[in-house]
C-alpha cells in the first residue's frame, strides 16, 4: 500500500490546500475566480470521494466536464444495441451500460424479457464469447476514451488472426482532445484551466494538450487519481492563473510521457479512422470519435447487421446534457436525489460508476 | 412478479433494504415490547434482575476462512450481541441443520471450534438441536445460536441517548471479516496476512462497567459494516456524526482489497470488533483500559458526535468533507 499512502498523506494535503488558500487569495486580489474543469470521470469520484471541492476556498471551482464514456454516449445508440439483441445477437458490454436508458427502454430490460446481454469486465471476454458460440452473432459495445479504445482495437487484430467471423463491435468511441477544443469555444462556458486525465493521457501523451495553451489558450495539468495528485495539480494550475501564463504541466509523470504510448496509439490507426461524433451535452463534434477502418469493414457492426445509430430521445426532465457540458451542477438539477436516484435513474450520469450525478449522490448530498 | 414483490440478496446485506424488510414485515407485527427499537438482545425483567436474551443465525459461505469458521463465528456473533447490549453472556443454545453429503470430518472440525470458542468465552452450550435435509436445500451447514445473558448493572443505552460532543470509539481493526470471507470465496491471493477479527468482545463490554455511567451505545459493526451502524445511531435524529478518515484503522489487506475492488471498507463486516459512543468524560480512561487487553489493542477515537442533523460526515485525508453513504445493494452476501 505503500504506491497509495504517499499519495493519501494528511500533513502533505494540508500544506498544499494551505499553498492553494495563499494562491486564490492572489486571484482574488485581482479580482479572478478560477473554473477549473476536471475532464475524466474517475477524477470526478475521485474528488468526491476525497471531498476535495469542500476544502477549496470559494473562488476556486472544479466543474465535471464530459469524461465519463457511457454518459456521453447518446440514446440513439442504446436504441441500436436494444434492436441488434433482438436480432439474436449476443450483446455484450460493460456493466455500467446495461441500466442507462434509452428512448424507450434499457439492455437490463432487454436481457430480463429474453434477450442476450453479457456484462464484462475486459474486452477479450467478447473472443471467448465468440470461439464458444460460433453459431451465434457477437456484437461488443466499443465505447470509450483513448484509454479503452486501445485494448478494444486489439479485438480486430485477434478475430483477424484467429479468423473469428462472428464477432463485431458497435463503435461510439470518443476522443478527448477534440472535446476540450469544443468546450473551450464553447460561449455558453467559461473555462479558465483543464484538470487533464491521468490514464487517457498515458496514452496521448501529455504533448496532445499543446494546442489549448499558449496566448490564446488555458492551463492544462495532467494528474494522477490520487489526493495528493490532484491537489499538486490545482496548486499547479493556481500558479499558472497567477503568473498568468497557459502552459502543458505534466503532474503525473510517473505514468504519463510527453510522446504517450506509441505502440497503442499505432494500433489504434491501424484498425480506425477519426469520424465526426455525437456526444450527449456537446452534440456533433467534427473529427472527435473513432470509426472502424472500410478494409476492416466486417467487424463494423452498423454495416455488417445493415443497422444506423440514429439521434435518439432524451429521457423526459432529463438535464444529463447540461451537466456533462459543465453547464449545470448536478445538485442543481430538479431531479436530483429526488426523481432522480441510482436506483431510479433517469439519466446517464446517475447511473454510470464515473458519472458525475452518481459522485455527487453518493458523497456530496 | 416485480422484483420488489420477492426477497431478494440485498434484503439481508444489512443496507436500507434490509432495514426496510424489517420496518414493515417485523416490526410491524412483533414490535412493540422488547423488540421496540430493535436492540441487539432483548433485555427480559426476571424476578428482581434483569436477563438479556438473543438468537443469530449463521448462513457464512465458505464454512472455513482465514483465522475461523462457522462454529466461532456462530459463537462470537450471538456472545457479541449479548455483550453490546450490556449483558454478560452465559448460555447459548446451537441448532444445527446439515446438509446430506456434508463430510462428518468437516463438522467435527466446526463443533470442535464451538467448543472452544465456548469454552474461551466462558459460556455454556446448555441446549440444542439437529436436522438433516437433501442434498441442494441448504448450502453445507448452517447454524443458529440463541444465548441468555445477565445484564450488566450501570448501562443504560439507546441512540437517543446519544449527545452533541460525544466520542466514537472502535474497539479495533474494521472489516477484516468481511473481506477474509470474500478473499476465500472467491480464491483472491494479495499476498498479506488478511484473516476474519472473528473474536467475542463481552471482556471488552465488562472492563469498562466502572465507565457505563458515560457510555451511550454500542453495537457491533457487522452486516452493512460502520456506516450502517453509525446511520443507524443518527437516523431521524438531531445528531450527526463526523469521522477522521486517518484514524479509520483499517489492516493493510483489507484496505488493498477495497482498492482492488472498489468496495468501501466502510460497508464491511467485523465480527469481532464494539462501536461505543461516550462522553469524552470517560474516553481517555475508557481507551487506557482497552489498549491494556488483547481484544482492545487497536482500539481509537475515530470521531466525534456533531450537530448535523442525520449525517456521517467524514474529514478526508485530503482535508475535505464528504457524506458517508450506507451500502445500497448486497455487495457481500453470506459473510456470517
Amino acid at each position: 500500500m505503500k504506491y497509495i499512502d504517499g499519495y493519501r498523506n494528511p500533513e502533505a494535503a494540508e500544506r498544499l490546500n494551505s499553498r492553494i488558500a495563499v494562491l486564490a487569495c492572489q486571484l482574488k486580489d485581482r479580482h479572478k475566480t478560477a473554473a477549473i474543469m476536471e475532464v475524466c470521470g474517475t477524477h470526478t469520484m475521485a474528488i468526491a470521494r476525497f471531498g476535495i471541492r469542500s476544502a477549496l476556498p470559494e473562488n476556486v471551482d472544479l466543474i465535471s466536464g464530459p469524461g465519463c464514456p457511457v454518459c456521453v454516449t447518446e440514446t440513439g445508440y442504446i436504441d441500436a444495441a436494444i434492436a441488434l439483441a433482438g436480432k439474436e445477437s449476443i450483446i455484450v458490454t460493460f456493466g455500467d451500460m446495461i441500466n442507462v436508458p434509452g428512448s424507450e427502454s434499457t439492455l437490463a430490460q432487454t436481457r430480463s424479457s429474453g434477450g442476450s446481454v453479457e456484462t464484462v469486465y475486459s474486452p477479450s471476454n467478447a473472443l471467448t464469447l465468440a470461439r464458444n458460440n460460433p453459431d451465434r452473432e457477437i456484437v461488443f459495445l466499443a465505447i470509450g476514451f483513448e484509454t479503452t479504445i486501445a485494448p478494444i482495437a486489439t479485438l480486430i487484430e485477434t478475430a483477424t488472426k484467429e479468423g473469428l467471423r462472428n464477432l463485431s463491435l458497435l463503435t461510439a468511441f470518443k476522443l478527448v482532445p477534440p472535446a476540450l477544443k469544443a468546450l473551450m469555444t464553447d460561449p455558453e462556458l467559461k473555462i479558465d484551466a483543464f484538470l487533464c486525465p491521468a490514464h487517457v493521457s498515458a496514452i496521448i501523451g501529455s504533448d496532445a494538450y499543446r494546442p489549448f495553451t499558449g496566448p490564446k489558450g488555458v492551463p492544462c495539468v495532467v494528474a494522477g487519481f490520487e489526493p495528493l495528485d490532484i491537489l499538486l495539480a490545482i496548486d499547479g494550475i493556481l500558479s499558472q492563473l497567477v503568473a498568468g501564463t497557459a502552459e502543458v504541466e505534466n503532474q503525473y509523470n510517473r505514468v504519463v510521457k510527453p510522446e504517450g504510448n506509441i505502440k497503442a496509439r499505432s494500433l489504434m490507426e491501424k484498425y480506425l479512422q477519426p469520424v465526426d461524433a455525437r456526444w450527449r451535452g456537446l452534440g456533433m463534434v467534427p473529427q472527435s470519435g473513432l470509426g472502424i477502418r472500410p478494409e476492416y469493414g466486417e467487424f463494423d457492426a452498423e454495416k455488417k447487421h445493415g443497422i444506423k445509430i440514429q439521434q435518439g430521445r432524451e429521457p423526459a426532465g432529463c438535464l444529463c446534457g447540461d451537466v456533462i457540458k459543465g453547464k449545470l451542477k448536478p445538485t442543481a438539477c430538479p431531479q436530483f436525489a429526488k426523481a432522480c436516484t441510482p436506483d431510479h435513474a433517469i439519466g446517464p450520469c446517475m447511473v454510470s460508476s464515473e458519472g458525475s450525478c452518481s459522485a455527487y449522490f453518493k458523497y456530496m448530498r | 412478479m416485480k422484483p420488489e414483490d420477492t426477497i431478494q440478496l440485498a434484503h439481508g446485506g444489512g443496507g436500507r433494504l434490509s432495514r426496510d424488510l424489517i420496518q414493515s414485515e417485523i416490526v410491524a407485527r412483533f414490535g412493540k415490547g422488547p423488540l421496540a427499537g430493535l436492540p441487539d438482545a432483548a433485555t427480559l425483567p426476571w424476578d428482581t434482575k434483569k436477563i438479556i436474551f438473543t438468537t443469530d443465525s449463521f448462513v457464512v459461505q465458505p464454512l472455513e476462512f482465514p483465522g475461523g469458521n462457522i462454529g466461532d463465528l456462530a459463537v462470537h456473533g450471538t456472545v457479541n450481541d449479548i455483550a453490546v447490549s450490556g449483558g454478560l453472556p452465559k448460555w447459548l443454545s446451537m441448532g444445527l441443520i446439515l446438509e446430506e453429503g456434508l463430510p462428518v470430518s468437516t463438522l467435527r472440525r466446526i463443533l470442535d471450534s464451538v467448543k472452544a470458542a465456548a469454552d474461551a468465552c466462558g459460556v455454556t452450550i446448555a441446549t440444542g438441536d439437529t436436522k438433516v435435509v437433501g442434498r441442494g436445500q441448504c448450502d453445507g451447514l448452517f447454524i443458529n445460536t440463541s444465548g441468555i445473558g445477565e445484564s450488566l448493572d450501570g448501562f443504560h443505552l439507546g441512540p437517543e441517548l446519544v449527545s452533541v460532543g460525544d466520542d466514537v470509539i472502535v474497539s479495533g481493526g474494521l472489516a477484516d471479516h468481511g473481506f477474509a470471507v470474500l478473499a476465500a470465496r472467491h480464491n483472491i491471493s494479495i499476498g498479506s496476512n488478511l484473516k476474519t477479527d472473528s473474536a467475542p468482545v463481552h471482556r471488552l463490554v465488562q472492563s469498562v462497567q466502572n465507565l457505563a455511567g458515560g457510555i451511550r451505545f454500542m453495537r457491533d459493526p457487522t452486516r452493512g459494516g460502520l456506516a450502517s451502524v453509525l446511520a443507524e445511531i443518527v437516523d431521524g435524529r438531531k445528531t450527526g456524526i463526523n469521522l477522521l478518515e486517518a484514524e479509520l484503522p483499517f489492516s493493510t489487506g483489507a484496505r488493498a482489497l477495497s482498492e482492488i475492488l472498489g468496495i468501501d471498507p466502510l460497508h464491511v463486516a467485523s465480527e469481532g470488533r464494539v462501536v461505543i459512543i461516550c462522553s469524552p468524560d470517560v474516553s481517555a480512561a475508557l481507551l487506557e483500559k482497552w489498549n491494556g487487553m488483547h481484544e482492545g489493542a487497536g482500539a481509537r477515537r475515530i470521531g466525534k458526535v456533531t450537530n448535523d442533523k442525520g449525517r456521517v460526515t467524514i474529514k478526508t485525508v485530503a482535508g475535505g468533507q464528504r457524506i458517508v453513504d450506507v451500502p445500497r445493494g448486497e455487495l457481500l452476501p453470506r459473510i456470517c
